[in-house]
């Protein structure tokens, strides 16, 4: 055989440190935006913190104000950026982090909040809130959740004024675990809450629209609200999918 | 990390590998051949010489096997007979393999010629065409140019030199695609260059360009796996040592590389020895084109697949064969996870449909306006900064490798490498066409499809 090209052991070597070293800044890069990125995490639940303890100030201010300077969105914008931080965390860090279900928890007591507070502002101007409380699990194979995710985001999409909170029942934390016990919510899910009556089990477009007769007044009048409250919507609702 | 990224941290990992190993070994080539060519210069220099080296070239056979190709067999005839080369050194062989069109009429016009010759047999395959060819000449030298192909003037002078170095048996030249005309079998004008390319023949100009590059690189490492049928030459020697060209799977000219290597001789390459070849214009012709040399490609590699992993068989048999084998599975892989992911997407659509019914697929996430689409891009920088980890960095290392290449291989081939509507093709399309006829052609080789010719 005549003579060829010799394999130049040092240079399939030294490229491989090379690829090695380009692996490692690679690494080092990717180490540095982590820590950026957990420093927002603790960042935003430093601010969430600060926005629920507001919150209860927020209370006392507002039943002492008019119902014509007060509105419902008043954690949304705190509720958008968690909503944000979140399904980006989640994509990054997948649903089982640390990081991720802390933010987790952070976002369901913003919820509640939000919730409560709603509820608190509706009340005393004679109004009825048209909320949803939805539960649902991450654990095992809930084909039911996904698909009432699909509902609830169609029904979001369809009536703007309706505000969906959406708990993961398996967080285990205690102002979750109270409002499962205080509205007999599962074991059997998904279920909703809706005007303090739990439905267990699947509930598709139509029995839902029929639970909540009121939707079709505020489908009546939600058209100016879709519009000019476009960022509201998105932030004071859920989008349940990606939660799971 | 789940297992679909470490997949991709290990194919970017063998990615950047490869493309390192080029740069570094084209570096270092790059400095070797500038001191050759001072030497050359040098020697051109010398105008007496310059007889004395037209006295000692060898003689040179060219061979223009032809199936149907009478659109283009002048061009490519007329360019050979432009050659800047002795003319009592030259002899051009048209070898008509049993046209049914009048290919043979055009060819024999030619004979006009004292060098040129026609003859015409029963069809049989390009090969048997390149076969009785050779076996009629008496050159020192004997090459191939393809019907559908023009030459550079200069170019076989260029690429005779390289056989002065005793161990190399064939010299590749560089291939440049004409943009512009149709491809095989499609009406063409008389002027092949005067209509505008489709977007598949900007891609290809880019990719020919990418191949002048790694041909180089490939020809400083001993591990050039094909001799082109548009313009390789060969010692006429090599062949009474080898044997003759074979069927090969439709593609000859990649066994006969294969061939070269596996018994220790050289190819060489020469990157300034430009030779024009028409591309296809549509996806169809390419992809059945494609789909003949991926699956040639293939196959040749599984019936020499005793080089594989063999030091015997230089950086070819250690280098290129594993890597070339490493891509087509990690494209069948990501094809099969794209296609995957592609079916449960499809899926959860048909759930969302058959659960909230069409509401499911125009909801405000569907609508596009300039708010939601700023809103969107936000979310999106927002995901990317968030999902930035070691993947995303190393593609964008590999993104910058391959940029590199391309705009060297642009500069190599045209002297230029400004930014061109061909560089932004071939980036933005070129990995999702191959992986078309990668899939189609390891489906073939599976199923032992046979894939024709054209």
């Amino acid at each position: 055989m005549a003579l060829k090209e010799k394999i130049n052991g040092r240079k399939y070597f030294f490229v491989f440190l090379l690829t090695c070293g380009i692996f490692i800044v690679a690494f080092a890069l990717a180490s540095f935006f982590n820590n950026q990125k957990i420093a927002e995490i603790k960042n935003t639940e430093d601010q969430i913190s600060i926005d629920i303890l507001s919150s209860e100030t927020q209370f006392e201010i507002l039943q002492q104000s008019s119902c014509s300077i007060v509105n419902g969105d008043i954690l949304s914008s705190q509720l958008s950026t968690l909503d944000n931080e979140l399904s980006a965390a989640e994509a990054a860090h997948g649903i089982d982090s640390a990081d991720v279900i802390t933010l987790k928890d952070y976002y369901s007591l913003l919820e509640i909040k939000d919730y409560i507070l709603a509820e608190q502002i509706y009340k005393q101007c004679n109004a009825r809130p048209i909320s949803i409380l939805y539960f649902y699990s991450n654990k095992g194979n809930c084909t039911d959740c996904t698909k009432e995710g699909y509902v609830l985001t169609a029904l979001r999409d369809e009536y703007p004024d309706l505000r969906v909170y959406s708990f993961d029942a398996d967080l285990g934390l205690n102002a979750i675990e109270t409002l499962i016990s205080l509205y007999h919510v599962g074991p059997q899910l998904p279920a909703i809450v809706v005007n303090g009556t739990t439905y267990e089990g699947f509930q598709s477009l139509d029995n839902i629209q029929k639970i909540i007769p009121d939707l079709a007044v505020a489908a009546g009048t939600s058209t100016v609200a879709t519009t000019t409250t476009n960022a509201t919507i998105n932030t004071s609702t859920i989008a349940t999918s990606s939660k799971k | 990390m789940d297992f679909s990224t470490i997949m991709l941290d290990i194919s970017l990992f063998c990615g950047l590998y490869f493309q390192i190993f080029l740069l570094v070994t084209f570096f270092d080539g790059e400095e070797k051949e500038k001191k050759v060519e001072k030497e050359k210069s040098a020697l051109s220099m010398v105008k007496s010489l310059k007889k004395k080296v037209n006295a000692a070239l060898p003689t040179v056979s060219i061979i223009v096997p032809c199936f149907n190709e009478a659109r283009t067999v002048k061009k490519t005839v007329m360019s050979l007979l432009g050659l800047n080369y002795p003319k009592d050194k030259l002899s051009i062989l048209i070898v008509d393999d049993g046209s049914t069109d009048n290919t043979y009429a055009i060819a024999h016009t030619f004979t006009r010629f004292k060098n040129v010759s026609v003859v015409r047999q029963k069809n049989g395959g390009k090969y048997t065409a390149m076969n009785y060819g050779i076996r009629q000449s008496t050159a020192d030298i004997v090459g191939c140019l393809d019907a559908d192909s023009t030459v550079d003037s200069e170019a076989l002078m260029r690429m005779i030199p390289f056989f002065n170095d005793t161990k190399v048996m064939a010299v590749t030249p560089a291939m440049r695609a004409i943009v512009g005309d149709q491809g095989n079998g499609e009406k063409k004008s008389s002027d092949s260059r005067s209509k505008k390319p489709t977007i598949l023949q900007h891609i290809q100009r880019a990719e020919y360009n990418v191949g002048i590059f790694t041909k180089r690189v490939y020809a400083m490492i001993d591990a050039i796996h094909v001799t082109p049928g548009p313009f390789s030459i060969f010692r006429r020697e090599v062949f009474d040592k080898i044997g003759y060209f074979r069927h090969a799977h439709n593609t000859e000219d990649m066994e006969i590389a294969f061939r070269l290597q596996s018994h220790g001789y050289r190819i060489a390459n020469c990157h300034d020895a430009f030779v024009y070849t028409i591309t296809p214009a549509t996806l169809v012709k390419l992809y059945r084109q494609r789909t003949r040399w991926t699956y040639g490609f293939i196959k040749n590699l599984i019936d020499y697949r005793r080089c594989l992993f063999n030091k015997k068989y230089g950086n070819m048999g250690m280098l290129t064969m594993p890597f070339a084998v490493l891509g087509i599975g990690f494209v069948f892989y990501f094809v099969g996870l794209f296609l995957y992911h592609g079916g449960v997407s499809l899926y959860n659509m048909y759930e969302r449909v058959s659960t909230v019914g069409m509401v499911g697929l125009t909801g405000s996430g569907s609508h596009f306006s300039f708010a939601s689409f700023g809103e969107n891009f936000q979310t999106y920088f927002h995901n990317f900064y968030f999902g930035i980890g070691m993947t995303s960095v190393l593609g964008l290392m590999l993104l910058a490798t391959t940029m590199y290449i391309v705009f060297k291989s642009k500069k190599m081939a045209e002297g230029s490498a400004r930014l061109s509507r061909d560089i932004v093709y071939f980036l933005c399309f070129y990995s999702f066409l191959a992986p078309i006829w990668i899939g189609k052609s390891v489906y073939n080789v599976v199923l032992s499809k046979k894939t024709p010719w054209r």
